[in-house]
C-alpha cells in the first residue's frame, strides 16, 4: 500500500468528525463572529453595524449587572466547589469498609438532572417552609429568606453549586490514588502529622488535577445558566442573580437580538479565555508535576 | 473494482436511497391521505391542552379537506420564531398577545385581515378591546383563542361583615388600604399572618400599575416608565412594603404554594383579597370547591373616578407565521374557533370570558366561574387596559417588574427606581427603533 493511499484512507476514516467539526462547530462559530458586527434577528437580514453591539455592552447597565453578578458566582462556587471535591476525595481515600457505597452516594447527586435540582432546592431554601431554615431554627438561628432576599439570593446559587462537586471529587480521588505511597512512609518516618502531609505531600502531588478542575469550573462558573433560570427567572429579585448566560439568552431568544447576543457570547469567550491564562500563569509556581 | 468495495459501495447506495425515500415519509407534515395537513403549535398542556384537541378534533370531524395535526409544543413563541427563520413555520401557533408586536416587527406574522374580513370576522364580532390589541390600522396579527380580563377576588370571612359583598366592597385604593391595614395579622416580631391586600401577589401584571393609576406607557408613542401616576403606583406598592417591612412582604411570601394548587394563599387565607384573572374560579372549583368568594373591579384612585371599572386585559392568540405553506387552510380553521359555539365551549372548558361581542345566555348559565358576568363587563368597559401595541412592550414589562422588584424590596425609592429603568429604556429603545421596528 502506498502512502498517498494510506493518506487517502486515513483522511476517510477521520472525515465524519471533520465533517462535524466544519459543520457543527467551526461554522457556527465563524457565523456568530460575523453575526456580533451586525444586528441579526432572525427574520430580516442582518445588517452590518460594525463594533456597536460591543460599544453597547460597555454601556448597557444590566450586562454590567450581569457580569458583576456572575464573576461574584464564580468567586464564591469555585473555592468553596474545590475545598469541598477535595475534603471528600480525602475522606473517600480512606481505607474504610463499605467505601464503594460511600463513593457511591456522594456522586449520586451529579447525576440529578439540572432543572429536577433546581426545583428541590426551591424547597430546600424556601424560607418559610424549608429544610434548611428549619434546621437553622432548629439550632436557634435567625434564617434569611435565602430566595428572595436579593442579598442572600446569590449565596444560594453559590450553596447549590457544591452540590454538584461530585463530578471533580471523582477525579481528585483518582489524583490521590496516584500519590506514591512511598512519599507517606518517608513522612511518617519523619514524624510528619497529617496535615503536614497533606500540605506539603497530597496537594502537591495532586496540583495538576487541581489545576484542570479549577479550570473547568471557572468555565462552568462564567456559563451557569439552567439552575438559577428555573429558581429565579428573570434574575429575581432585583435582578441580583441575572447571570451573564441569562441575559444572553434573553436577548437571543426573548428580544431576538441574535447580533448582540452573539457580541455577549464572544465577550463571554474572552473572559473565559483571560480568566484560564490567569489561571495558567499562576500555576507555574504552585503548580508540580513529577517530570519536573 | 474489488467485491469488498463493490459491497460497500451498493451499501452506501442502498442506505442513500433508503434515507431518500423514508426520510421523506419521516419527516411529512401530510397526516392524513388525501387531505391538507395545517400543523398547529399550542403552548397549552394538560387540561386546557386537552380542550383545545377537541376543538381540533370537531374541526378535523367537520369537514374531508383539511386535517389539522395539532402539537404541543413548550417554548412555542421561540420555537416558532426559529422555525420560521429556519424556512419551516408551523401553519398556526398558539402564542401569548404581548408578544403580538414583537412577532410583527420581527416581520414574523401574516396579516389576517383580508381573511378575516371575507370570513365576515370584524371589529364588531369581537369586544373591542379584544380586537383592537391585536391590530393596527387595517391590519390584524391575531385573533383569541382565550381571552381574560382581571378582578380583584375576596374572601368574604375575612373582611368585616360590612364589606363582604359586592355591593358594599370598598371601591377605591385609599377605602382598599384602610380595609388591608385593619383585618392584616403580624405577629409581635413583625412576621406577617394574614395580608388583606398585597401588590406582589400574585405579581404577574407588574406593567399594569402606572395603567391602574392612569399613566400611559407609550405617552407620545415613546416608552414612558416614570410617569407622575407610575411613580404614584409604585410608591403606593412601597407603601405596603414599608407598612409590612420588606423582610417580612419576603418571607411572608416565600410561604406561599402554587396558584394552581389547595396551598394558593387566597384559598389558605394568607391574603384576604387577591388581584387574579376570571381563570382563578377554576382553580378554587378544583382545591377548595367549598370556599366561598366573590369578585369585584380592581379599586381606582379616590381623585380618578373616570378610571373607575377599569382591567387588565391579557389573551391566548392564533397566529399564521410569516412562510407558513398553509395559509388559506390554517385560517379556515383560526374561523372555526371563532365560531361562537366553538369558542363559548372553549372559554368555558378553560374557565375565560367569550371575546365575541355576542354572548349566549347559557355561557353565562352554565360557566364555572359564577362572576362571569363581572368579567364580561370588565373586558368591555371603556377603562379596560390591554398591553401596549408596540413590539418594544416585553422590554418595558420587563423593566417594570424589576423596578417593582427593587421597590418591594426597599433596594430602592420609587422615583430611583422608575428613573432608572426609564434611563435603560431610553437606550434600547433608541437601538429598537434603529435595529427591529419597522418603519
Amino acid at each position: 500500500m502506498n502512502s498517498r493511499h494510506e493518506a487517502r484512507i486515513g483522511i476517510l476514516f477521520a472525515l465524519p468528525w471533520i465533517l462535524g467539526f466544519v459543520l457543527l462547530l467551526a461554522y457556527p462559530l465563524v457565523f456568530s463572529l460575523v453575526t456580533s458586527f451586525t444586528n441579526f434577528s432572525v427574520l430580516r437580514e442582518p445588517k452590518w453595524i460594525g463594533l456597536s453591539n460591543y460599544q453597547e455592552l460597555m454601556s448597557d447597565g444590566v450586562f454590567l449587572t450581569a457580569l458583576q453578578n456572575t464573576l461574584l458566582y464564580t468567586l464564591g462556587a469555585v473555592p468553596l466547589g474545590t475545598v469541598l471535591a477535595i475534603a471528600l476525595a480525602m475522606l473517600l481515600n480512606a481505607k474504610v469498609k463499605g467505601m464503594a457505597v460511600y463513593r457511591a452516594l456522594l456522586f449520586l447527586p451529579t447525576l440529578v438532572p439540572m432543572v429536577a435540582q433546581a426545583t428541590l432546592f426551591l424547597w430546600v431554601f424556601n424560607g418559610d417552609y424549608g429544610l434548611l431554615n428549619a434546621a437553622l431554627r432548629g439550632i436557634g438561628f435567625s434564617p434569611p429568606n435565602w430566595l428572595g432576599d436579593p442579598a442572600w439570593a446569590k449565596w444560594t446559587l453559590i450553596l447549590i453549586a457544591a452540590w454538584g462537586c461530585g463530578q471533580a471529587m471523582l477525579i481528585y480521588l483518582a489524583g490521590l490514588q496516584d500519590v506514591p505511597a512511598n512519599l507517606y512512609e518517608a513522612a511518617d518516618l519523619d514524624g510528619a502529622k497529617p496535615w503536614h502531609k497533606t500540605r506539603h505531600i497530597t496537594l502537591p502531588m495532586i496540583s495538576p488535577v487541581i489545576l484542570f478542575n479549577v479550570i473547568m469550573a471557572i468555565i462552568g462558573s462564567i456559563q451557569v445558566f439552567a439552575v438559577p433560570q428555573v429558581m429565579f427567572p428573570g434574575g429575581a429579585p432585583a435582578r441580583s442573580t441575572y447571570m451573564f448566560a441569562m441575559y444572553l439568552y434573553d436577548n437571543a431568544f426573548l428580544y431576538q437580538r441574535m447580533g448582540y447576543a452573539s457580541a455577549m457570547g464572544w465577550v463571554m469567550f474572552l473572559i473565559i479565555l483571560a480568566l484560564t491564562l490567569a489561571a495558567l500563569r499562576l500555576s507555574e509556581r504552585h503548580v508540580h508535576y513529577e517530570t519536573q | 473494482m474489488r467485491p469488498q468495495s463493490k459491497l460497500a459501495l451498493l451499501i452506501v447506495l442502498i442506505l442513500t436511497v433508503g434515507a431518500a425515500v423514508l426520510g421523506e415519509r419521516v419527516v411529512s407534515r401530510e397526516a392524513s391521505p388525501g387531505r391538507v395537513t395545517v400543523v398547529y403549535w399550542e403552548k397549552w398542556t394538560g387540561q386546557e391542552g386537552q380542550e383545545m384537541r377537541k376543538v381540533v378534533d370537531a374541526f378535523n370531524r367537520s369537514q374531508d379537506r383539511i386535517f389539522v395535526k395539532y402539537l404541543s409544543i413548550s417554548g412555542v413563541d421561540q420555537k416558532t420564531i426559529l422555525a420560521s427563520g429556519g424556512g419551516n413555520p408551523p401553519d398556526v401557533a398558539g402564542i401569548w398577545q404581548e408578544q403580538v408586536f414583537q412577532f410583527a416587527d420581527l416581520g414574523a406574522l401574516t396579516d389576517l385581515s383580508p381573511m378575516a374580513k371575507a370570513a365576515g370576522l370584524t371589529r364588531e364580532t369581537y369586544i373591542p378591546a379584544y380586537y383592537d390589541a391585536l391590530s393596527e390600522g387595517d391590519t390584524l396579527w391575531a385573533l383569541p383563542s382565550t381571552p381574560a380580563s382581571i378582578g380583584l377576588h375576596v374572601r368574604p370571612d375575612l373582611v368585616p361583615a360590612e364589606f363582604a359583598s359586592p355591593e358594599t366592597f370598598p371601591e377605591t385604593i385609599e377605602e382598599l388600604d384602610a380595609l388591608s391595614d385593619r383585618i392584616s395579622k403580624q405577629n409581635a416580631d413583625g412576621s406577617l399572618v394574614m395580608a388583606g391586600f398585597l401588590p406582589s401577589n400574585p405579581g404577574w401584571w407588574h406593567w399594569g400599575w402606572g395603567p391602574l393609576f392612569g399613566a400611559d406607557l407609550f405617552e407620545g408613542g415613546k416608552p414612558t416608565l416614570n410617569g407622575p401616576e407610575t411613580v404614584r403606583a409604585f410608591e403606593w406598592i412601597a407603601g405596603y412594603s414599608k407598612k409590612f417591612g420588606p423582610q417580612a412582604v419576603q418571607n411572608f411570601q416565600s410561604g406561599f404554594g402554587n396558584f394552581a394548587s389547595p396551598q394558593d394563599p387566597f384559598m389558605t387565607g394568607k391574603v384576604a383579597t387577591e388581584l387574579n384573572g376570571v381563570w382563578k374560579a377554576i382553580y378554587i372549583r378544583v382545591y377548595q370547591p367549598e370556599l366561598e368568594w366573590f369578585a369585584v373591579p380592581m379599586p381606582y384612585p379616590k381623585d380618578r373616578p373616570d378610571l373607575k371599572g377599569h382591567s387588565l386585559l391579557s389573551q391566548d392568540v392564533l397566529v399564521i407565521p410569516r412562510g407558513a405553506k398553509r395559509v388559506k387552510e390554517a385560517f379556515e380553521f383560526i374561523a372555526f374557533v371563532q365560531r361562537q359555539d366553538v369558542m363559548e365551549g372553549l372559554c368555558s372548558a378553560h374557565g375565560k370570558n367569550s371575546p365575541l361581542n355576542e354572548v349566549t345566555e347559557a355561557f353565562f348559565e352554565n360557566h364555572p366561574n359564577k362572576a362571569i358576568r363581572l368579567f364580561d363587563q370588565l373586558a368591555r368597559s371603556p377603562n379596560a387596559i390591554y398591553p401596549s401595541r408596540s413590539g418594544f412592550f416585553p422590554r418595558v414589562s420587563g423593566e417594570l417588574a424589576n423596578a417593582f422588584q427593587e421597590v418591594n424590596t426597599g433596594l430602592k425609592t420609587p422615583k430611583q427606581a422608575l428613573d432608572d429603568a426609564q434611563a435603560r429604556i431610553d437606550g434600547l429603545w433608541k437601538t429598537y427603533r434603529e435595529q427591529v421596528a419597522r418603519s
